[in-house]
């Protein structure tokens, strides 16, 4: 298999050579080699160049190895360290028995990246496997190297993929959209090959059009031009809407404990932040150790992480309820004084364990990157983190609705006295409610590693956002917290292209403000005698 | 007025009296001699100052190893301002009046500085302040020796449109007076390289902002024109974590839009993920991974003082030890620790930075420095690509109308504002 | 008759807390000024000016005390009241370094001036008078909270909310103020005064007179507050916090007794702002942060609320604290036992220290009824 791609590529560069009179030229394949040892940026490019212009045997090779650092050089020597550790000489591809001393990996910039990843756009494009053309293709749709027109026309011919067939046609429009020397007409098409792409790439490369275009040609790229913009501006609205609704979705997760501990009991609980925080870090060590002891299981690290996280923080918000917050019955507002005492101590605690820098919490692959509706880039951290928040949501009103504690739960807040004289034993309701909305913060920690900072102040950030919803949303209703996260989200993503992030969170702010003269209690307020309490 | 009452009124009397008096019990003889230590060590600036107050206390154990300075052993006193800028000039008077220490190393936010300044100016003590900063400063009691916009912004970009060849730039920045000023003084220089300025985008956001989606699509967006573009990063702190994990997911990479960061280091690094930023670059005085004798060494001293063979080493650090070595030497020229000719020695005092070169203190109390552009690598070092030679610091930028006239000079001119054109001391 | 209100039924606490501050205020500048360096009666500088800071903020407790002891509006955006009326004396000292700034533009402040700001902002205006910035003192904070109250109680908004939204403000001016566009000069504020009324303000004498200026209008705020708080009108305040509904019920107009209390409270928090800013010499929008509103509620807390005199001395000791933590071996702990404290005397002095000390006096003593109305937990 191997074999056939090498060889499949030798055919990709003979053709290239054979179409490039003079490119052969003889400069010794030996001046590459020297260049590649020398050190410098300038002389690795063109180092490549001659590799490819001289179709060097080893030219895949070698530049595969020097995209991915695997390239050595120095005394003279270059040498190919393969990805299972063994060491080739990269003139001859033979195996060198030991590694020899004085080799350095040949260093990179960002113009050596790109001129690699034309190069191996240009090595890839007669791959089989059908991605990888796809993949070359759009190496060649940004590097615009004129010489793999015949390559890419050759391609093209012989494809049979509809897809790659696509992307490989793109390259080429993009290729001759310019060059002058083109014909017109194919010129004209090529346009249309962009238009119908559509992206804001297409864009950048209608844009770029040499200014001795002809009048028609001209025309033709400013009418693809505004029809691309127009449709673009069309996925920009809704781009901003999905913005909103992933920063709702972080405020819903970073305010709905505070729900639970604000909303349903009456704790002014300044400690939610720092709740939030233990999730974060417990989130860290879970990664630490699973990089240190099951490296292979890093990609589950979140999903280990969930259950630690709700109890850690919820064995804490218990201790914190048994501790501090019971002897504060009947004085709600005295509770902020407690927590906030809590939450210096927890910041400081964590900033004496942990060190006060920002830890580094990874990724899982399932979370990385991103993908495309349409022109619409999903990010799938964020698409997580939305549907996390939505689970972690009916999970709460479930139990809130559907089980016993829930149900005692929802009794001692519409009043306590009648929950009590019915034999509900309010103490253990609340230390099991504020275990419980300390668990659902240490959950949203979870989530805000992904996005932010792991550091003692990470829960500040969100402490302010969070009191914000619930209030907004209206005290002890879950509802109301999930519609306040999201309109409020939605509505700062939406004023943001128009007034900066600054004005637009100033302005949400006058809003809630003149929005509670008009609703004292928030949006979805309790009817009913609990709120005179 | 009862018994009872009176007693309570001596008892309160006494009572804040004592707190009065308590706190100020003249010191002990003095056998060693103080520096004071004045770096955050909690708030939202323990997460950059802690590295510092560390540093400085590895340096001044190592130079009492040595057998202390002029005979006398060193003694640090750490004092936590909280990133509370009033308790900044609080713990400064505090270090200087009760504590009388000999010289001040610390701050780091400009306003942290601009908090402590009328104190060092009021009570005539030494500020080695070791942070890159906006300039449009030069003080008698200050010894600036981060990099100053000209050590760091401008060949950042020089570097970005030679080697990268870009044409249209973004200008990012936290909204405070650092970034302000910066992307002032790159405007007009941008401008007077031919820039248009609808090639220019400037933005600013908030303190700790970590919401970045619609900002990097912005940036996406802008990237769009058919010419490359480069994005200036002055975003400071904390915000730069969720910045940079935006630009991964969003898929901006560095071939395609190079990010340049004058606040990211190796120690925000530590904190994110770094393969998906390969390739963006930082502009600094320092990098952990300049290979020379005198680095090497200084990480390995780090790496055990701190004992954590993962510690990373920042270009404050070094700005530090800079600023250490300098005011040693000055008090050893001096031959004394009085303020006033520890000021007057150190311009000219001459130090090795730690990449390799010999930094030297200027008259307007900035120092001159090599600029290093580094690519972020994978392992979250960044890999040199441009070494400039030592270029001096200044004070007051070119560019700026306000201030394309006035130097600092403390040696001759003894002024921090001299207008060369109407030749006098003081502005216009 | 202006005495007379201001003194009636003043207790013993409330000449002692008097005498305290006046005997203060006339002796440490004169400590400071008259006794020679190095004897064991002088004050130094950087003491009394550390000890003014405590009396500003002793000040602000005392407004905060007056609003959230007496009437029960917990207000989480005092801070920002505070940092109004530091902002327009600040404005007032950076008019008066005139053409001595770094650039020597004699209009523009320097961060104008580097920033490329080609004339003065129309707020500006005026500030280079003293009068005019006093008055600005008052009238800044008082109409923002004449105006935010106005709406606030006139829609009934109590409890949590009425924090809540009181936070969103003193943070959405927070946000305002970083904005270098505002032209208050963003994160860096206003800094490097230099004169007041012609005398420079690190003068020790000037010093001494901010001091002893401070010490006056912490007796001024005092003895107002205590005016209030125990005329006739102080009586429905306390009413209201205790009942609000039945007050209601019984024909007041609530929402204009908070509204007047809440609007004195603010000009009272503004000139605390106005006499701190010269003393620590920078003003800045950290003064904004939420957290620092919360932590004048905590220094009320501390030292007893609803007793006016607790609400300052809780001032005094948790910022007196702070001094002593910040320094020396605590210095990486200091947090630790800021929030113990906090902890502590929520659960074990839930009076503070002002209610604690008494309770235990009158277990001493015996039972003799307490005239002064006990602060009930109201909500």
């Amino acid at each position: 298999m191997r074999i056939v791609s090498c060889l499949l590529r030798m055919i990709a560069l003979a053709t290239l050579l054979a179409l490039q009179p003079g490119a052969a030229a003889a400069q010794s394949a030996d001046e590459a080699f020297t260049r590649l040892g020398a050190d410098s940026f300038s002389d690795t490019n063109r180092a490549i160049e001659l590799l490819i212009a001289n179709a060097h045997p080893q030219a895949a090779p070698i530049i595969e190895a020097l995209a991915a650092g695997r390239l050595l050089a120095g005394g003279g020597a270059v040498v190919i360290k393969t990805t299972d550790g063994k060491f080739l000489d990269a003139r001859t591809g033979a195996a060198l028995p030991a590694e020899s001393p004085g080799l350095a990996p040949v260093r990179l910039n960002n113009g050596v990246r790109r001129n690699i990843q034309a190069a191996l756009g240009g090595l890839g494009l007669l791959n089989p496997d059908a991605g990888k053309r796809i993949a070359a293709a759009e190496a060649v749709f940004k590097s615009r190297d004129v010489a793999l027109l015949p390559v890419l026309e050759g391609a093209i011919a012989k494809e049979t993929d509809a897809r790659a067939k696509a992307a490989l046609r793109q390259a080429q429009a993009a290729i001759l959209v310019a060059k002058p020397d083109a014909p017109p007409f194919d010129r004209i098409a090529a346009i249309d090959v962009l238009r119908e792409r559509g992206d804001q790439d297409a864009l950048a490369t209608l844009r770029s059009l040499p200014a001795d275009s002809s009048p028609a040609l001209k025309e033709a790229q400013s009418r693809a031009v505004s029809a691309i913009e127009g449709k673009l501006a069309v996925w920009r609205a809704g781009q901003n809407l999905w913005y909103g609704l992933s920063l709702g979705s972080v405020l819903l997760l970073a305010a709905i404990g505070l729900a639970i501990t604000f909303g349903v009991m009456g704790v002014i609980n300044m400690a939610h932040g720092e709740m939030v925080m233990l999730g974060a870090y417990t989130t860290f060590i879970v990664q630490e150790i699973i990089r240190t002891r099951f490296p292979g299981l890093f990609d589950y690290s979140l999903l280990i992480a969930v259950p630690l996280a709700f109890m850690v923080a919820g064995l804490v918000g218990i201790a914190i309820e048994r501790g501090v917050i019971r002897f504060l019955y009947g004085r709600p507002l005295e509770t902020l004084l407690a927590t906030w005492g809590i939450s210096l101590i927890l910041q400081q605690a964590v900033r004496t364990a942990f060190g006060p820098t920002n830890r580094e919490v990874g990724a899982p692959n399932f979370m990385s990157g991103a993908f495309e509706i349409g022109q619409l880039a999903i990010t799938w951290n964020r698409l997580w983190i939305i549907v996390f928040a939505g689970l972690v949501f009916a999970a709460l009103l479930a139990i809130l609705k559907l089980t016993p504690i829930g149900l005692q739960m929802r009794a001692v807040t519409q009043n306590r006295r009648m929950a009590s004289a019915m034999g509900i034993r309010t103490g253990r309701v609340d230390a099991l409610t504020f275990g419980l909305g300390s668990g659902v913060a240490g959950l949203a920690g979870v989530a805000l590693s992904q996005i932010d900072n792991v550091s003692p102040n990470l829960g500040q950030s969100y402490i302010i956002d969070s009191f914000m919803v619930v209030v907004f949303g209206g005290v002890g209703n879950l509802w109301g917290t999930l519609i306040s996260a999201m309109t409020l989200g939605v509505a700062n993503k939406l004023l943001e292209p128009y007034a900066g992030a600054v004005l637009g969170k100033i302005a949400l702010l006058v809003f809630i403000i003149l929005f509670i003269q008009k609703r004292p209690r928030g949006l979805f307020a309790l009817k009913g005698r609990a709120v005179e309490a | 007025m009862s018994v009872n009452t009176t007693r309570r009124v001596i008892l309160g009397a006494a009572l804040a009296g004592a707190t009065v008096l308590g706190s100020y019990l003249p010191a002990a003889a003095q056998e060693t001699i103080k520096v004071g230590i004045l770096h955050s060590l909690s708030g939202t600036m323990a997460i950059s100052e802690t590295t510092l107050k560390d540093v400085m206390l590895m340096l001044i154990d190592e130079q009492n190893k040595k057998g202390g300075v002029l005979g006398k052993k060193l003694e640090a006193v750490v004092v936590d301002p909280a990133s509370n800028w009033p308790l900044f000039a609080e713990k400064a008077r505090e270090l200087i009046t009760k504590d009388k220490v000999s010289a001040v190393f610390g701050c780091w936010t400009s306003v942290s500085r601009k908090s402590v300044l009328p104190v060092f100016k009021e009570l005539n003590s030494i500020l080695f302040y070791p942070v890159q900063y906006e300039g449009e400063e030069s003080e008698r009691n200050v010894f600036y020796t981060g990099a100053a916009p000209n050590q760091q912004a401008i060949p950042a970009v020089d570097y970005l449109a030679k080697e990268e060849k870009v044409q249209r730039w973004v200008l990012a920045g936290t909204d405070y007076v650092y970034p302000r000023t910066t992307n002032k003084v790159l405007e007009a220089y941008l401008k007077s390289k031919g820039v248009k300025s609808e090639d220019i985008m400037i933005n600013y956001t908030p303190f700790g902002h970590s919401d970045w989606q619609t900002i990097v699509s912005d940036i996406k967006k802008f990237g769009t024109a058919g010419k490359k573009t480069a994005v200036v990063s002055t975003i400071n702190g904390d915000a730069n974590v969720p910045f940079y994990k935006e630009l991964g997911n969003q898929g901006v990479k560095a071939t395609d839009i190079p990010v340049v960061a004058f606040s990211v280091g190796e120690e925000e690094l530590a904190g994110i993920d770094t393969k998906p930023l390969l390739g963006h670059l930082a502009a600094w005085n320092y990098f952990q991974s300049v290979k020379t004798p005198e680095n090497e060494a200084f990480i390995k001293q780090w790496k055990a003082y701190k004992k954590n063979d993962k510690a990373v080493t920042n270009d404050p650090m070094e700005a530090h030890v800079i600023g250490f070595a300098m005011w040693v030497k000055a008090v050893e020229k001096a031959k004394s620790f009085d303020p006033d000719k520890v000021i007057d020695a150190l311009p000219g005092i001459e130090a090795p930075n730690l990449t390799g070169g010999i930094s030297k203190m200027l008259p307007n109390h900035h120092i001159t420095k090599p600029v290093l552009i580094g690519e972020i690598k994978a392992d979250g070092q960044f890999d040199v690509v441009s070494k400039t030679g030592l270029v001096a610091g200044d004070a007051w930028s070119k560019e700026l109308d306000g201030s394309k006239d006035l130097i600092g000079d403390w040696v001759e001119k003894k002024c921090g504002n001299f207008n060369v054109k109407t030749g006098k001391c003081g502005g216009a | 008759m202006i005495s007379r209100f201001l003194l009636q039924n003043m207790d013993k606490r409330g000449y002692v807390f008097l005498a305290l501050v006046a005997a203060i205020g006339i002796l440490v500048p004169l400590l400071n000024l008259l006794m020679p360096v190095g004897s064991l009666f002088h004050v130094p500088t950087s003491t009394m000016s550390l000890w003014g800071k405590y009396l500003c903020y002793a000040l602000l407790a005392i407004s905060l005390d007056l609003v959230w002891g007496y009437c029960g509006i917990l207000s989480l955006g005092h801070g920002a009241f505070f940092a109004l009326g530091g902002y327009a004396m600040g404005m007032y000292l950076m008019r008066q370094i005139g053409s001595r700034g770094t650039y020597g533009n004699p209009v523009l402040p320097d961060f104008m001036v580097f920033l490329n700001w080609q004339e003065l902002p129309w707020y500006w205006y005026g500030f280079s008078s003293f009068p005019f910035a006093m008055l600005m003192v008052l009238l800044a904070p008082g109409l923002l909270a004449f105006v935010f109250g106005w709406f606030a109680f006139r829609s009934r908004v109590t409890g949590v909310y009425l924090s809540i939204i009181t936070q969103a403000l003193t943070y959405a001016l927070l946000l305002a103020f970083f904005r270098n566009d505002m032209g208050f000069g963003g994160n860096n504020g206003l800094t490097d005064f230099k004169d007041i009324l012609g005398f420079n303000v690190q003068a020790q004498t000037t010093r001494a007179a901010l001091f002893s200026m401070t010490c006056v209008m912490l007796i001024a705020g005092f003895l107002i507050a205590r005016g209030i708080v125990v005329s006739k009108l102080g009586k429905v305040v306390i009413a209201i916090r205790d009942a609000e509904s039945r007050t209601r019920f019984l024909g007041y107009r609530v929402d204009r007794f908070k509204l007047f209390v809440f609007t004195v409270s603010a000009c009272m928090a503004g000139v605390a702002g106005a006499l701190y800013v010269p003393q620590v010499g920078i003003i800045n929008p950290s003064e904004f942060a939420p957290a620092n509103s919360i932590e004048t509620v905590i220094w009320v807390a501390v030292g007893g609320r609803g007793t006016l005199v607790g609400a300052a001395l809780g001032a005094v000791v948790v910022n007196y604290a702070k001094t002593v933590f910040t320094s020396g071996f605590m210095a990486p702990y200091w947090l630790f036992a800021l929030g113990a404290l906090f902890v502590f005397v929520t659960i074990f002095m839930p009076k503070g220290i002002i209610g604690t000390a008494r309770e235990l006096w009158e277990k001493r003593r015996k039972p003799a009824p307490t005239v002064t109305p006990e602060p009930a937990p109201a909500e």
